[in-house]
């Protein structure tokens, strides 16, 4: 009785936080309800062993999905590179080369190889680590791949940290004045944060703090070897531009997560034994609500990984998703081939990495467990 | 009535109005270039200033609005076309094999970064509005077949279909008959957001060169256009993120608004 109980006042608060993801067209619903019923099997009063056993199986079903996943992904980039028009090799060697110099680039590039074969040589290179070799600049793939990681991994997460920095305190702020003007106001903020497209506030920071202030510099990455101040001075403005809408998103999911704890009864419990509406927020109500936010961190993560790739280009960042545009114009098919996979890989293991810790750490499961 | 949809309404009433009347009447003509009249400022003549062709901003504006209202129309057309029809299928069949696939399908969908995925299609095919909006359009499938899904599933559990059913009607029109009717109210607040998105995703796409090529006018390349004339000429890069903000903005508090007012049981939920 009191399980169900407890599943479904977990599984109620989880659609209004997920409800209102969902509109911004983030949601792992499904995953969710996966997790969703391996909490109600793992109430359904089992013994310790079970609840092992139950994990094992969400863990291996997911990792099934994962792997189905990652080999439609591959199917699908590796066709759509394939139907791409223009072939490399005479895209190299410009309109008046000769056929046999053709030919012979052909082979080097592996190119005359039955499309099967490619497949799979490319499928099994990219999982010893070699992701091929760059058509143009005849590099590594998985060179420029990591040379370009150290600008994009630290802008997802420096525009992470900002986001979270921002969207905790005005999540928390509206939802302990709901309904009075300070919510009103945090909440048209989060309306207008959405609504503003991250590129064109990209160029207004410009505007504003390089151009006019000369705080910043308007584009372009120093490197990490100039120290690491100078690094993230070169990263502040982009990592803004992009934390700018996931703020909003995370601010409305903070908010609606504290004010499902909030109407719940051991809330209630918590303001009875004596405690002050701000005491109960901090110490009982901000943990409860925590489950549901850091699952949308998660998420963004993965988003702001691949998301980088329009403000990579308005401040001439060197980073993965220039590579992309780069390779795309010079129809280096091979890098935008591995480093699309490499971003898909990317989205597909945080997401995987979010579900299976969310069904661990769930106190729900644990205290069963 | 609530203020946000009214304010939505006409936010959106505004924009869907400004792109029709560029079809009889604009203040000039949009393609016309008047080099001696480049990179005006707001003034009498030129409203909203003019642009590094002398081209008159406002009017570049009203056109460019017809863009953003096809690419991010037909691109929820596509989603819904597609995606309430699979999401209808699945939950007529639910619990079994192609419920499984479809649903699995639409994860799949789901866990692409969009954004790559739609530069990839729009680079390997060319850019241009179509592949624009076929890239947008792909990934509102999933969005529209996940929600059918979900409210159609808990409908088949209502005792107005059982009757149905027991009145010998085939699932597939319980689906279209019954079950669809229901979930309309659902889909429009959905529309409404994804078609915001869709504009927001148009303008990034034209943005970075991949969406409506010259001389279609688009909000999008109007910024690609400003961003080097921005420490000069600052109105070419405001007026049109000013445009997409508003829009993007009426849009999602008309889909809000249209919420709370068609789902009442909501609006106690989340008050």
């Amino acid at each position: 009785m009191l399980a169900s109980l407890m599943t479904q006042q977990a599984s109620h608060r989880l659609r209004s936080v997920f409800f209102e993801n969902f509109i911004w067209n983030q949601s792992p619903y499904t995953s969710v309800q996966d997790a969703l019923f391996t909490c109600e099997m793992a109430l359904d009063h089992r013994p310790k062993s079970a609840y092992a056993l139950l994990m094992l199986r969400y863990t291996l079903k997911r990792l099934l999905s994962l792997v189905i996943s990652l080999a439609v992904a591959s199917v699908v980039i590796f066709t759509v590179i394939e139907v791409a028009p223009g072939d490399p090799a005479s895209f190299m060697l410009g309109m008046n080369a000769q056929p046999e110099t053709l030919a012979a680039l052909r082979t080097e590039l592996g190119l005359d190889t039955s499309k099967p074969e490619r497949y799979f040589s490319w499928v099994a290179g990219m999982l010893s680590g070699d992701f091929g070799t760059s058509y143009t600049y005849r590099t590594p793939v998985a060179d420029m791949v990591q040379q370009r990681m150290w600008v994009s991994l630290p802008l997802a997460l420096y525009a992470l940290t900002l986001s979270t920095l921002i969207a905790f305190p005005a999540g928390i702020y509206a939802a302990s004045r709901r309904g009075r003007a300070g919510d009103v106001g945090v909440m048209g903020a989060t309306q207008l944060g959405v609504a503003i497209p991250n590129f064109w506030f990209a160029m207004m920071l410009v505007l504003l703090f390089s151009i006019k202030l000369r705080w910043f510099a308007a584009g372009g990455f120093v490197g990490w070897d100039k120290g690491l101040f100078a690094g993230l001075h070169s990263l502040t403005l982009p990592a803004i531009a992009l934390a700018l809408p996931q703020a909003a998103i995370l601010a409305r999911v903070m908010r609606s997560a504290l004010l499902d704890v909030l109407g719940e009864d051991f809330m209630r419990t918590a303001r009875a034994k004596g405690l002050t509406a701000r005491q109960a927020l901090w110490r009982h109500g901000l943990r409860n609500a925590m489950i549901p936010v850091l699952t949308i961190i998660g998420l963004q993560f993965s988003f702001l990984l691949a998301g980088g790739i329009i403000i990579e280009q308005v401040f001439y960042l060197p980073g993965l998703g220039r590579l992309i545009f780069q390779s795309i114009s010079a129809r280096d098919l091979i890098v935008v081939e591995s480093v699309t996979m490499l971003l898909v890989f990317a989205v597909i293991f945080v997401n995987f990495t979010v579900d299976l810790a969310y069904a661990a750490v769930d106190p729900r499961l644990r205290a069963r467990a | 009535m609530n203020r946000s949809l009214i304010l939505g309404c006409l936010l959106s009433a505004l924009f869907i109005l400004a792109a029709l009347v560029s079809f009889v009447w604009t203040p000039f003509d949009a393609e016309a270039l008047n080099i001696p009249a480049r990179l005006k400022g707001p003034n009498n003549t030129n409203l909203l200033g003019t642009d590094h062709f002398g081209r008159d901003i406002l009017s570049l504006l009203m056109v460019g609005a017809r863009t953003s209202i096809a690419v991010a129309l037909v691109a929820v057309g596509i989603g819904m076309g597609l995606g309430v029809p699979l999401g209808l299928w699945a939950a007529a069949r639910r619990g079994s094999l192609i419920d499984e696939v479809i649903m699995r399908g639409n994860d799949l969908v789901f866990a692409f970064p969009s954004l790559v995925i739609a530069i990839l299609i729009t680079a390997v095919f060319g850019a241009g509005a179509i592949n624009a909006i076929i890239a947008i359009g792909i990934f509102n499938i999933p969005v529209f077949a996940r929600i059918t899904r979900g409210a159609a599933l808990s409908l088949w559990e209502r005792e107005f279909i059982l009757a149905a059913r027991v009145a010998g009607k085939s699932a597939a029109r319980i689906s279209f008959e019954h079950i669809l009717p229901n979930v309309t109210n659902l889909l429009i607040v959905q529309g409404t957001i994804q078609f915001s998105l869709g504009i927001l995703a148009e303008a990034g796409l034209s943005y970075v060169g991949l969406g409506a090529q010259p001389p279609t006018p688009s909000w999008g390349r109007m910024l690609a256009d400003a961003q080097t004339m921005v420490s000069i000429a600052p109105h070419m890069a405001l007026m049109p993120g000013f445009a997409i903000i508003l829009t993007v903005l009426g849009l999602n508090l008309m889909g809000d608004g249209l919420r709370d007012l068609l789902d009442p049981r909501l609006r106690r939920m989340r008050t």
